[in-house]
């Protein structure tokens, strides 16, 4: 059975309509790439799929590991194995990083049945993976994101999925902002966490982290349909012809500004 | 009979009661008595009092504590109520006219006090209390001082503290006001900080129903002054913060940062007063005023009021009306933290860093533990 089932789903922000019937079926074990230019309606996707309330959803429907998905709030999602890298994370003055991760890894262990970890098994846990993406062990003390650069801020987003062990993984431009060093060090940091009992949907503009992340199946997405799929020479096939070979147009708005509604 | 003549009726007979005291002190009462009886309680005609109607205050009976002898020795004479002005507010007006127990710390020149001086006032259901704290603190002396304002059921507390800080002294002031949510609670600071003086007051501010704080410094040269509070009410919960930032000297430097949180159907008033007289030059003050509010039905009026006499100084002044930021509420739920804990989270993380500044470590872990409840009692 399928993890991920997504039928005819439509969604806007106010009156203005984003996806227009999405259709997409994504199994454990399999990396789903969706490609599109701005204002296609990928961010949106990865959004919605999170929970974001901005987003309404007014026809559709979205299944996951046999659940009607679009019923559970966020944190009922996260606790069921879904995890969203954030496109831009957001910064939190004043909640130290540990604070965050440990109420964030014991909330999601509650929701699958485990017990919760204590102080010194999450530290053993956290310090481990913080070596795997090098990051500096201070990060933990400081507030989440606060004064991160980007790169650490996408590096922050990859470390907590690999402690919070998501089973769908929905990573949403995670190579914007990032140098090709970055962009190495944090492919290897979700290809180490590909498996049979994991999924990942990997949201892009362009076909570079596409090249590090070798994904299973590519979606093109434009005006919020998938137009075209294929496999991971779809992306190829894009990255030499461009957009406008299928005959697609960047949307007039771009799709950031469309998210700050 | 006048609207101030009944009121100060009341008062006249408890007055009248206390026994007589030193001519110094009796001297002092009897002038704010009357001082008082001319003017009565401010109403919201008065500038000062715009957004806190004290008439509940005015209209209540309370019975004095216990009639007792003045324990202040003569010592204090140069200094008791010669900064606490009975003219510029009734309530310090009030509280002179009923000095008895006046909690008086000298600190000698040069000396460092390394443990915090606690002062702990505890309210009585139906009663009134007028708590008197007079700090010295010489020349080139350190000290903390914590005062502690709590109690149980219906009572008014009206305080008056002043502090006299000496040429390059350094002080450290914390005033924790957890009164019970029926309380009355008036407290007026009066600080003069000498040259190149040291001066900062946090004021933590919880319970009472209806609550009033005016916290002034006078610095003088090259003098730095913090003034930090924090502010959490909710129900129908009330709170003033007046301050007043005086600049009579040149280089003097002052930062001033106060939070709010408010909820339910609470109300909150910030006013910050900077002056900067004509002498001031080369004065480097830094106002801000943030406050979250967590219901529509809670209402916050800020006022920034800066005087500026001089023309070769910085001032900043800043005032932000916030809610609970929706993408950061989203973030910490994508990550599995159930919505309320997220939103008690982050409201916790906006009052953080005025409890960070606290130096005392003792003090600053009660204060999270106090915080966290107030947070999580909805």
């Amino acid at each position: 059975m399928a993890l991920l089932e997504i039928k005819n789903l439509h969604a806007q922000v106010g009156d203005r309509k984003i996806l227009k019937g999405i259709d997409l079926t994504v199994a454990s074990g399999e990396v789903h790439a969706i490609m599109g230019p701005n204002g296609s309606g990928k961010s949106t996707l990865a959004q919605v799929l999170a929970g974001r309330e901005l987003y309404a959803v007014t026809e559709g429907s979205v299944t996951y590991d046999g659940k009607d998905l679009l019923d559970l709030d966020p944190e009922e999602r996260a606790q069921a194995g879904i995890f969203l890298a954030f496109q831009y994370p957001v910064e939190i003055p004043g909640v130290s990083n540990m604070y965050f991760l440990k109420a964030a890894l014991n909330a999601v262990r509650k929701g699958a049945g485990q017990p919760e970890l204590d102080a010194m098994d999450f530290l053993d846990l956290v310090r481990g993976k913080m070596i795997a993406m090098k990051m500096d062990q201070t990060l933990l003390n400081r507030p989440v994101n606060t004064g991160f650069s980007g790169g650490e801020k996408k590096r922050n987003e990859i470390f907590q999925m690999a402690v919070l062990e998501p089973r769908l993984a929905i990573l949403d431009e995670t190579d914007s902002g990032l140098d090709i060093d970055a962009l190495k060090l944090v492919a290897a940091g979700v290809n180490d966490m590909r498996g049979p009992q994991r999924a990942m949907i990997v949201v892009t503009h362009y076909q570079r982290l596409l090249s590090e992340i070798v994904p299973d199946f590519v979606h093109v997405l434009s005006e919020g349909r998938i137009v075209k799929s294929g496999g991971k020479e779809l992306a190829l096939e894009l990255e030499a012809g461009g957009y406008a070979a299928l005959g697609i147009q960047d949307a007039i708005q771009d799709e950031a500004e469309a998210v700050r509604v | 009979m006048t609207a101030v003549a009944e009121q100060t009726g009341l008062w006249l007979t408890e007055f009248t009661q206390q026994p007589k005291a030193a001519p110094w002190i009796q001297k002092l009462r009897e002038d704010a008595f009357e001082r008082f009886a001319q003017v009565g309680f401010p109403t919201t005609h008065d500038e000062e009092w715009r957004f806190t109607n004290v008439a509940p205050i005015a209209r209540s009976k309370f019975a004095l504590q216990a009639a007792a002898e003045c324990n202040v020795t003569e010592e204090a004479e140069p200094y008791l109520a010669r900064y606490a002005d009975i003219k510029a507010n009734a309530f310090v007006a009030l509280n002179t006219a009923f000095l008895q127990d006046v909690q008086f710390v000298r600190v000698p020149r040069g000396k460092v006090i390394e443990q915090p001086i606690e002062l702990i006032f505890r309210g009585h259901s139906g009663q009134v209390h007028h708590p008197r704290t007079l700090i010295v603190v010489g020349a080139n002396a350190q000290c903390t001082v914590i005062e502690t304002y709590e109690g149980d059921g219906a009572y008014f507390t009206n305080a008056v503290t002043e502090f006299v800080v000496g040429d390059g002294a350094v002080v450290d002031h914390y005033k924790i006001q957890r009164e019970s949510l029926e309380a009355f609670h008036v407290a007026t600071l009066q600080a003069a900080v000498g040259r190149s003086a040291n001066f900062s007051s946090h004021s933590i501010s919880l319970g009472g129903a209806l609550v009033r704080n005016d916290a002034d410094a006078i610095l003088s040269e090259g003098t730095e002054a913090t003034l930090n509070g924090l502010y959490i009410v909710n129900g129908t919960q009330h709170i003033d913060n007046h301050t007043i930032l005086d600049h009579a000297k040149p280089h003097g430097a002052s930062h001033e940062m106060y939070k709010g949180i408010l909820d339910g159907r609470a109300t909150a008033v910030f006013n910050g007063r900077i002056i900067v007289r004509k002498d001031a030059q080369k004065t480097d003050s830094k106002q801000t005023n943030k406050n979250l509010v967590l219901s529509d039905n809670a209402v916050i009026d800020t006022k920034p009021e800066l005087q500026i006499h001089a023309d070769d100084v910085r001032c900043t002044h800043g005032a932000t009306i916030g809610q609970i930021d929706s993408e950061a509420l989203f973030y910490l739920r994508s990550r599995g933290i159930p919505k309320s804990e997220a939103r008690s989270l982050l409201t916790y993380a906006f009052a953080q860093d005025i409890i960070d500044r606290i130096k005392v470590q003792p003090l600053r872990e009660s204060l999270e533990r106090m915080l966290f409840e107030k947070l999580n009692a909805k």
